[in-house]
């Protein structure tokens, strides 16, 4: 047993054999005089020794919560202030019981169990997949990814082994975030699995996709088109059948972004020719986090070409040894990188798992019903707040219609940089559109404007006159 | 020898049916805010405001139910979820406690409604704590910058696999330097990212000391590598005590060396990743730093580098102003661009932040100690039962954080395998073991993991559980082969999970494949 000396632990909240008798029982069980007999494996001089002037330890939770509280009460919140920004995050509202079940003690800590003792949670995951396929219009859906352009970027991937062409075609209205997901997915010419990818111009006219830019620029070695719809300009793609098809006939793939919350009101994509459907899963019932509630997934039709280049992990409804009685189970596990490491399809690992619990009882919650009048409601609140925007002089909304959520306003006509209009706003803590000036300089000032269920007609109020107010 | 009193366990069975299969039409678990009758004069009904052919025609179908009815579903399910209610030495993924203050502060609109693109000026908060992380995590390792863009260790990786692009890209060398060198025993994401990012990849075996030799390494470095991505220690428990001379050769051959540090845990305060020589490393934020696991992630994997590749870093970085106040900036013409979208799993960074201002720099200390010592705790006690032998067993030295056992010997016996005992041991509320990453050169394996949070108590438990599980195992095989018999539900039927007649991943490709209307 050890003497009193410099290796006895301090007792600590966290750790219960910091405890003196457990730490010696252990000691005297595992036949230990000194603790750095457990590192007789490390050379001595891989062992750092000098200081390490670390900031003082905090255990009590008291000092920690003060500690921390204050120095994050710096930050201004969008829910003390009016909230305009989108653009790949967005607030939405999250009920009550989808962070009650997020932050379950049984949901938020585990790792990994059997088939048996995580039933509850493969359940939960079962009805994610299942609910979103309902979305979408697919019958193949995996586990969440990382966010909307990961799985956009790996969808990418897919379309590429699948018919073994390196041309992906994205519409130029595409999220900067996202291209640049995109792009490091798609690699570099000098490796292996190189991707090149062609954006399709903007129809200045209407906000979508150039179906002439697409034309002329489609081939027989395109392997996929990608495209949101909505587009990241808010604009939603209503010649997405014609797109599609023009990408049939060149037996390219069709990948179709979306955000889940629009498709109580919009048709699925596998309706107008989506071959893969992704998205993000944020809007539903996760908090924007400054960006850490993203998520994505993947779906398509429930066919072997699709589902056996999946790189993520997916449960599968299946039975037991009990007749009738219902379980869950991995699926096309030996195809991800845990099965086959540098032979899997891409990569998994740790994703956003717990955000299909919140994910799962918000579709619950909505329910078909939910999620019409959800879509409904976005609708009109954007496109009053854009109607109410465009009266005002020198402000004009780009593409006054055909849009959900999301719009374009221009600021050209007033002289005035989005980014002061925006610091003014900042003062009358309102947080104004996602500045557009840099990412689309064609576009002039102008600033992408996000009106969710939200928003009141009070609310939408004041943003008009602060705006009508600071473009003076 | 069995030293505790074995308790009584039947998990939580509520027979509790697909949400899918639940409710009745018109029920209704939320409502949208009424839309205000000015805005509805104003633009109109709704589905007007949609182009023609974009209307929604067809109904989902989804589930409709009451509020409480979502609640007490998804209630349910958490119950039927073991996780941390029992005991879970789950190896390799380091289960500690996740401190229930950090759920308070990150569910806070100063965290939880906080948006990507806010000006900085209102996120100064946010920017303060990263930056504090980032240089506590710099003490730690040695290194000189830490971003948090990736979404878990594997991302983390691959984020290492794109740096390791950019940076011979910048120097003109990308298309000789092609291949990335890495162990069978490194994570499996260390090659699968690699190769995706278009790297061919070189696995060295390993040899009697538990981990390939210098001279193995040798004949593979060339001109060719790139870069050479490992653990260490790994989860076997087997430190490379080489791994200097390693880093050393793949430098000299002009590579770069990653630290995948998945194994922190055991070797806190003693091994930092820049002393080694490494060039970068990883930390697994929701593993070693207390975050939660969630079932897997929202998680982060901490990317430090030192100098050299921090022009390569993906954007936007953490800056500070010099006054206490900090921005955000992109990343230049070398950066990688993104992992991901925006800065990373924000509310987990905040909780590592947490933890390690808790522990401090001794808690940290202790915790590596109390690990170690609990491993060794274990395998004291774990090979004097019959069945068990300790993988790698001619390797010399006490083992770290894990080590990997394997029960080859009682599958012999009994025709018992590796997987009816982790089931068997559900019954009595323990959870899985880990068993082995692939490859697999341990027959019948499983690694545990005490760590810093189990009591003494909780590791004799857990043994005792095993014990009594082996003892079945030679008594009564059939028992253990058919279980688990206290759970949820009963022994999965794995064989129509690769039949693509079969497989179903959604409820309406159930329905169609067997005939199930709604």
């Amino acid at each position: 047993m050890i003497e009193k000396n410099k290796d006895l632990p301090t007792p600590h909240p966290f750790m219960a054999n910091s405890a003196e008798a457990s730490f010696n029982e252990m000691l005297k069980v595992a036949n230990v005089t000194n603790i750095d007999e457990l590192f007789e494996q490390i050379p001595k001089d891989h062992i750092f020794k000098g200081d390490w002037n670390f900031d003082p330890a905090l255990p009590s939770e008291a000092a920690i919560y003060k500690h921390l509280t204050k120095i994050l009460r710096k930050n201004i919140s969008a829910e003390e202030s009016l909230n305009f920004l989108g653009a790949g995050c967005w607030q939405h509202y999250v009920p009550a019981i989808c962070d009650e079940m997020v932050t379950r003690t049984e949901f938020l800590t585990p790792v990994w169990g059997t088939p048996s003792s995580d039933h509850g949670r493969n359940q939960v995951w079962f009805e994610f997949q299942s609910q979103i396929g309902e979305l979408v219009g697919m019958e193949f859906v995996g586990l969440p990814l990382y966010s909307y352009g990961t799985a956009g970027g790996h969808a990418i991937r897919m379309a590429a082994r699948i018919n073994k062409r390196s041309k992906v075609l994205v519409q130029a209205s595409i999220d900067p975030e996202r291209l640049a997901v995109f792009k490091t997915y798609c690699g570099y010419p000098e490796l292996s699995g190189y991707i090149e990818i062609i954006l399709i111009d903007v129809d200045p006219k209407t906000g979508r996709m150039s179906l002439d830019d697409l034309k002329a620029k489609i081939s027989k070695d395109v392997s996929a088109i990608y495209f949101d719809n909505p587009n990241y300009l808010g604009i939603i793609e209503s010649e997405a059948k014609a797109i599609s098809q023009l990408a049939h006939d060149v037996g390219a793939e069709v990948i179709i972004g979306v955000d889940p919350i629009s498709l109580g009101v919009l048709p699925s994509p596998s309706e107008y020719g989506a071959d893969i459907v992704v998205g993000t899963t944020q809007p539903l019932g996760v908090h924007m986090n400054a960006g850490g509630g993203v998520g994505g997934f993947i779906a398509t039709r429930d066919d072997e070409k699709y589902a056996h280049e999946y790189p993520t992990l997916q449960v599968s409804l299946t039975g037991t040894s009990e007749p009738g009685e219902m379980a869950f189970g991995l699926t096309l596990f030996e195809q991800s990188s845990y099965g086959s490491r540098e032979n899997g399809k891409d990569w998994t690992g740790n994703s956003v798992y717990l955000w299909t619990v919140a994910n799962a009882t918000y579709m619950s919650l909505l329910g078909p019903t939910g999620f019409a009048e959800i879509g409904e409601n976005i609708l009109q609140r954007s496109h009053y707040a854009a109607k109410k925007i465009a009266e005002i002089p020198g402000v004009i909304v780009t593409w006054p219609s055909g849009f959900f959520k999301e719009f374009v306003v221009n600021f050209d006509s007033t002289k005035k940089k989005v980014s002061q209009i925006n610091k003014s706003l900042l003062s009358k803590k309102i947080f104004g559109g996602k500045d557009l000036s840099k990412d689309f300089p064609h576009l002039g000032q102008s600033a992408l404007y996000c009106v969710t269920e939200i928003h009141t007609l009070e609310d939408l109020d004041s943003l008009v006159s602060a705006l009508a107010e600071v473009t003076k | 020898m069995i030293k505790s009193k074995i308790r009584k366990y039947h998990a939580p069975v509520w027979d509790e049916p697909l949400v899918m299969q639940m409710g009745q039409s018109g029920r209704r678990g939320s409502i949208a805010p009424v839309t205000e009758p000015k805005i509805v004069e104003t633009v109109g009904r709704a589905l007007d405001l949609l182009p023609a052919g974009m209307k929604r025609v067809n109904p989902l179908n989804l589930p409709e139910l009451s509020e409480f009815e979502v609640q007490r579903h998804y209630l349910h399910l958490s119950q039927q979820t073991l996780g941390m209610m029992g005991i879970s030495l789950f190896g390799t993924c380091t289960m500690k406690y996740n401190p229930r203050v950090n759920e308070r502060i990150v569910y806070q609109p100063f965290v939880a409604e906080m948006h990507p693109h806010q000006d900085p000026e209102t996120m100064q908060g946010i920017l303060e704590i990263v930056n504090r992380f980032d240089h506590l995590l710099r003490k730690l390792s040695g290194l000189d910058k830490f971003v948090f863009q990736a979404g878990g260790g594997a991302d983390a990786a691959y984020t290492q696999a794109c740096i390791t692009r950019a940076y011979h890209a910048s120097r003109g060398e990308l298309a000789q330097r092609n291949e990335i060198i890495t162990t069978a025993q490194a994570h499996p994401c260390n090659p699968a990212t690699a190769a995706a990012a278009g790297f061919k990849i070189i696995t060295l075996a390993l040899e009697d000391d538990g981990f390939p030799s210098v001279e193995a390494l040798k004949a593979v470095v060339s001109e060719r590598t790139a870069a050479l991505m490992v653990n260490n220690p790994d989860d076997i428990g087997i430190y490379n005590p080489h791994i200097k001379e390693w880093v050393k050769i793949v430098h000299d051959a002009g590579g770069l060396c990653f630290y995948d540090h998945a194994n922190f845990n055991g070797v806190m305060t003693r091994i930092r990743a820049a002393e080694i020589g490494f060039d970068a490393c990883m930390y697994m934020l929701h593993k070693t730093f207390g975050g939660p696991k969630g079932g897997g992630g929202p998680a982060v994997g901490a990317y430090g580098c030192n100098e050299k590749l921090i022009p390569f870093l993906p954007g936007p970085t953490v800056e500070e102003n010099g006054d206490g106040t900090f921005y955000l900036k992109e990343g230049g013409e070398n950066s990688v661009g993104r992992i991901r979208e925006f800065l990373g799993n924000i509310p987990t960074v905040i909780r590592a932040y947490s933890w390690t201002r808790s522990m401090g720099i001794e808690g940290l200390r202790d915790a590596a100690n109390i690990s170690v010592l609990a491993n060794n705790y274990m395998e004291k006690r774990l090979l004097e039962i019959p069945g068990i032998t300790k993988g790698m067993p001619d390797v010399k030295g006490r083992r770290l954080e894990m080590t990997r056992y394997s029960l080859g010997e009682l599958t012999a016996d009994t025709g018992v395998s590796c997987l009816d005992v982790q089931n068997r041991m559900t019954d009595y509320g323990v959870d899985a073991y880990w068993l082995s990453h692939e490859p697999w050169f341990i027959p019948e394996p499983f690694t545990p993991e005490a760590g810093e949070l189990w009591s003494v108590e909780d590791i004799d438990y857990w043994i005792d559980v095993l014990e009594t599980v082996c003892n079945e195992a030679r008594s009564n095989p059939e028992l253990v082969k058919s279980s688990p018999h206290n759970q949820v539900v009963h022994k999965q039927n794995s064989t129509n999970l690769s039949d693509p007649a079969k497989w179903a991943t959604t409820w309406r490709a159930y329905k169609r494949k067997y005939g199930i209307s709604n």
